[in-house]
């Protein structure tokens, strides 16, 4: 214990200062857009999977594959699939792409899933009474069946987000410099592990407690005013 | 000519024939009742004009108007005729009375708000909810919320409303608010297509009681002749059998 007294201020010099804060925003915005790009495929992939209409019939089957797919495969699985497809497409991408679309790639899948649990949570009769209304489908969701479903799309989304951030460390495994690689190389420079993995496990922590506050927020501000 | 023409409308629900042959004419400030056994296509002969259900064969016109129910264009067009009020009141449960009656006027049909409001504060006063604009659709009773189904659909400025078993799913002691509700718009003179198991009502209200049974027209006619002397075997078992209790 004394020694890693002794050895903080050395620690938390200026370099590794910014090398950490560096890491710590390339771990939020890595999962920031992620899980939003993620969240937003995962809305398309819902509504086409929940409407029946003919004319889709074969998105809705693609879908359904991707859906059904990526939600079965471990996240380290995904990285290298989607790794190796840039290096096949011959695309120069950076690590952070690569990182970036894995993450995108398994939110859609999973969102898509709490999405569409949501809008099936909603009596069918609700888009018949829009429907009768001439409400078009995009209005009718938008209006009258999503302020019904967030209750049930935001809870496991939230909690799968926060799964997502975690997961952003098998990132380390192909040279991302998120938060673990930082603290991964910050100890093979010598410095204590208790030090290294000590302030990411903080600052995971921070992120993920934030995102729980939020969930639990959003979850009140959307809830039906019964429900407030 | 008919204000609503119905000629030969058939549809199908997957394989299953639900409506053969359709024949109807209804005439404008008419109230035309629907009665028959359950399953006999009363409630989908409803769901088929307002655009739920594709017809497989058949036409309807509205004041000469021919309806199609192909394109999305000639579904909104059609919808624009009519109006219904369903069994299960259908209200958007995320949104107060007065919302739910003034949306659709204002998003789809894209009248002024303070005019559209105006108006959804008269009917819902004339549906006696004055009090209870402000109540979303959970926090008032069976009988609150279909009067302001009604009101919603009266908003739309229906040429014809239809009526879907609205007094099936309340309690027996609301069942007259609702009905006095109809009773008003009948004095207004608005046309309306009523499914309904109410026999009393539909015999005082009614121009004309059509009896379905196995998704056919058996037998039209004036109240009086539908329940005292029915011309067909099975409307007469039928009667019998509703008005033994």
């Amino acid at each position: 214990m004394p020694s890693i007294l002794e050895e903080l201020p050395r620690f938390f010099n200026y370099y590794n200062s910014i090398f950490l804060a560096k890491a710590f925003l390339y771990t939020l915005v890595l999962s920031f857009v992620g899980c939003g790009v993620g969240f937003l495929a995962g809305f398309v992939l819902a509504i086409l999977r929940t409407r029946r209409i003919n004319r889709w019939a074969g998105l809705r089957w693609l879908a359904t594959l991707w859906v059904e797919v990526w939600r079965r495969i471990p996240f380290l699985v995904k990285l290298m699939v989607v790794f190796f497809a840039f290096q096949f497409a011959g695309g120069n991408v950076s690590m952070f792409t690569v990182a970036a679309t894995t993450i995108a790639l398994s939110a859609s899948a999973f969102s898509a899933e709490n999405i569409r649990a949501g809008i099936e949570s909603v009596h069918p009769n609700q888009w018949d009474a829009a429907e009768t209304m001439n409400m078009g489908g995009l209005t009718a969701l938008r209006r009258v069946i999503l302020p019904q479903a967030w209750s049930v799309i935001i809870p496991p989304s939230m909690t799968y987000s926060v799964g997502l951030v975690k997961s952003t460390s098998i990132a380390s495994q192909i040279g991302v410099l998120e938060m673990t690689s930082v603290a991964k190389i910050l100890n093979q420079k010598g410095f204590s592990a208790a030090l290294c993995f000590g302030s990411i496990l903080l600052m995971y922590f921070v992120i993920c407690y934030s995102l729980n506050r939020l969930a639990a927020y959003m979850e009140v501000r959307l809830a039906l005013p019964r429900n407030r | 000519m008919p204000y609503l023409e119905i000629d030969n409308l058939s549809a199908d629900y997957g394989k299953v024939p639900v409506l053969q042959d359709i024949n109807l004419a209804v005439e404008r400030g008419e109230i035309v009742s629907i009665i028959g056994p359950s399953g006999s296509g009363k409630s989908t002969l409803l769901r088929v004009l307002t655009g739920l259900l594709k017809p497989r064969a058949g036409s309807v016109a509205v004041a000469g108007e021919k309806l199609r129910y192909d394109s999305p264009k000639d579904l909104r067009r059609a919808r624009e005729k009519f109006a219904i009020v369903f069994q299960q009141f259908n209200l958007f449960q995320n949104m107060t009375a007065l919302r739910n009656v003034t949306i659709a006027p204002t998003i789809v049909q894209k009248r002024k708000a303070a005019e559209v409001e105006a108006e959804a504060r008269a009917l819902l006063e004339k549906v006696g909810l004055s009090h209870r604009i402000d109540a979303y659709p959970d926090e008032m009773s069976g009988g609150q919320q279909q009067r302001v189904a009604i009101a919603r659909a009266l908003a739309l400025k229906p040429d014809i409303l239809h009526l879907d078993e609205v007094t099936s799913a309340l309690d027996p002691e609301l069942v007259s608010e609702v009905l006095d509700t109809i009773r008003l718009l009948a004095d207004d003179g608005m046309t309306m297509m009523i499914v309904s198991h109410e026999m009393g009502f539909v015999r005082e209200v009614s121009s004309k009681v059509v009896f379905m049974a196995d998704g056919r027209v058996v037998e039209v006619g004036p109240p009086e002749q539908i329940f005292d002397n029915p011309q067909t075997q099975r409307c007469t078992d039928f009667v019998s059998r509703i008005l033994r209790h």
